[in-house]
């Protein structure tokens, strides 16, 4: 984990409620897809973590629905403008146990972690398929992203106003793969994880106190043991889940 | 004696700043990224005898200069925390640690106080009579002069090292209740633990916190640390810890006028990793900007 004051060198809309924020700063302590930031905003008193899209060796790109207040002071921020930010939080994915042909599954704001992962998947001479899931058309964001890598990207919305119609998982049933990755909204890692025919990983949510595994407000019962979603998470191996409430 | 040192129950410290229990686990992690020698100490996590997994999430919610959790005293059990946990701190931090300690009965208090005076790399138990946030036990005990007292003479009458005891702010007198904790035998007083609070969402209209309600910290609730540092200080002979909101070098100088021989740092630890280390860095430049000389010299000097 590494404390640093980053300067925002871009914040566009990609959606009505989506944004692509990067930011200049120091990101050696970013080391895996799927590793989150936390970020300090004036006047808010908890730092908000929101997942790693994409790193070069001076500048961090981030994915963020506004949803709230903290999303919405971000929205309005400009180029030029800096942040306080703790960084290399997280286990991130873990591409040893990949195989050779890993799905990754993305819904909504579960798809930008996705992106540096794919990346590096194709750098260990991986064949990766991305399934990225919508509600609808409007709101689809990050397609051209995955198909400037090269790789075979399928987009699914709910009511089948683009690409394949139904969930991630409808288009789950029809694709080879050895391995996934996924990240998004809970419902929809429950159905993936009982659709699975493989091995995977998966990444989580929860709301944090610290976002640097001080605190224990994060935690959740695993099979091998109480895990902190921010430190000994966000990624869990399938295996490892154990599903409550 | 440096200009910033202060004895605490017969123990000196560096420096009066100590991160408070539950917001420093237990000081590994702050290792990997400062020398956490430069402490006065530190409070680990809620130890209790059995092990527990906690309340359900969410266990965090944020409110305005301040938060809300109700974590639960998530920890292994004093047994796996002297074999495991104790060790891996020995290796990072080379002080007396603050062992808190919390229970569901006078008898639970009692077994945990009594493994953890054993060990060597513990310079106080810091019980805690105040945690909201689990059901028949913590703060039940620390709401009624009889009951903390009564918690008191079980810790005092199997251990040696000083016992401090952490006092919860949701009470109408807590002047009594210190008073009762002193008079059972009492070393310290540490206060305040976290005030009770509730958030709800207006998007699903539900309360924020799985528990429905938390233990309420961070600047917000600093006056009324304050305050309570000031009324209870007063009242009793013991040191007094001071906790509650403090965030800066300033905050440290004003519990200490207060009549805090030491100051706890919670919640500032969690929003900035190095809080701590921040403040005591800052210290000297605060010291002089106020004329101090000597930060044991303005204990209770207001
Ligand atoms: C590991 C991790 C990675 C994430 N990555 C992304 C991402 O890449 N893109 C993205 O858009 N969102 C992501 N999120 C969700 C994001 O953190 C929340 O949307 C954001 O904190 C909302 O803040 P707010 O102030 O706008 O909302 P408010 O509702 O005003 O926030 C109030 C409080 O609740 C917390 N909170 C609210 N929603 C969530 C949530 N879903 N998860 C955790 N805490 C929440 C906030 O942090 C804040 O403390 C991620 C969450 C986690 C835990
Ligand atoms: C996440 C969290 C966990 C806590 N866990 C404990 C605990 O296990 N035992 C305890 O005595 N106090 C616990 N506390 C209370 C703090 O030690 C402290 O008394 C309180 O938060 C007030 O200080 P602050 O405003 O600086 O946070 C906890 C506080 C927080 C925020
Ligand atoms: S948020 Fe504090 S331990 Fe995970």
């Amino acid at each position: 984990m590494k404390q640093g004051i980053f300067t925002i060198a871009e914040n566009i809309a990609l959606t009505d409620s989506v944004m692509k924020m990067t930011l200049v700063g120091d990101v050696s302590d970013i080391t895996a897809s799927g590793q989150f930031i936390n970020i300090l905003l004036d006047g808010l008193y908890l730092r908000r973590p929101i997942s790693v899209f994409d790193r070069d060796e001076s500048s961090v790109t981030i994915i963020y629905k506004v949803v709230g207040k903290g999303t919405e002071k971000m929205k309005q921020m400009t180029v030029g403008e800096t942040l306080d930010i703790l960084t290399g939080l997280g286990n991130g994915y873990d591409l040893s146990l990949s195989g050779e042909k890993p799905l990754l599954l993305g819904g909504g704001v579960g798809v930008p972690p996705l992106y540096l992962l794919a990346k590096k998947l194709i750098a260990e001479g991986k064949t990766p398929t991305v399934v990225l899931g919508f509600n609808t058309k409007s709101e689809i964001f990050c397609e051209e992203d995955f198909q400037a890598l090269g790789i075979t990207t399928v987009v699914a919305t709910a009511d089948g106003s683009y690409g394949v119609k139904g969930f991630v998982t409808d288009a789950m049933k029809t694709l080879d793969y050895d391995y996934f990755y996924t990240c998004g909204p809970e419902p929809m890692l429950r159905a993936i994880y009982s659709a699975a025919k493989t091995e995977g990983q998966f990444s989580f949510e929860e709301r944090m106190g610290c976002g640097s595994g001080a605190c224990m407000g994060c935690s959740c019962k695993t099979v091998t043991g109480y895990k902190r979603i921010c430190k000994d998470g966000p990624v869990l191996r399938k295996e490892e889940i154990l599903w409550e409430k | 004696m440096g200009k910033m040192s202060v004895n605490l129950c017969g123990i000196e410290l560096d420096n009066p700043v100590i991160p408070a229990s539950g917001t420093f686990g237990y000081g590994y992690e702050f290792a990997e990224i400062y020398d956490i020698n430069l402490l006065g100490t530190f409070s680990f996590k809620g130890t209790t005898k059995d092990p527990r997994f906690g309340n359900p999430t969410p266990r965090i919610a944020e409110c305005t200069a301040g938060m809300i959790n109700a974590v639960g005293l998530q920890n292994p059990g004093v047994e796996k925390v002297i074999a495991e946990e104790l060790p891996k701190m020995r290796k990072v931090f080379h002080k007396k640690v603050m062992a808190n300690v919390s229970g569901f009965a006078v008898a639970d208090y009692a077994y945990t106080c009594e493994k953890l005076d054993k060990c060597e790399e513990v310079g106080w138990l810091e019980v805690n009579v105040s945690c909201p946030n689990v059901h028949g036990g913590g703060m039940s005990f620390g709401t009624s002069p009889e009951a903390a007292a009564e918690v008191v003479r079980a810790v005092k009458a199997v251990t040696t090292k000083p016992v401090i005891v952490k006092l919860s702010p949701n009470v109408t007198d807590i002047v009594a209740i210190a008073k009762a904790c002193e008079e059972a035998g009492a070393d310290g007083i540490s206060l305040i633990n976290t005030m009770l609070g509730m958030r709800i969402d207006l998007k699903t209209k539900k309360p924020v916190i799985a528990n429905t309600m938390g233990g309420f910290s961070g600047p917000a609730i600093f006056p009324v640390a304050v305050r309570m540092v000031y009324q209870v200080s007063h009242a009793v002979k013991i040191p007094v810890v001071g906790m509650g909101g403090v965030s800066t070098a300033e905050d440290v100088l004003e519990m200490m006028l207060a009549g805090a021989t030491a100051v706890e740092v919670g919640a500032a630890n969690l929003v900035d990793p190095f809080a701590c280390k921040k403040i005591i860095e800052d210290l000297p430049r605060v010291m002089e900007k106020y004329k101090i000389n000597s930060l044991s010299e303005i204990i209770g000097g207001c």
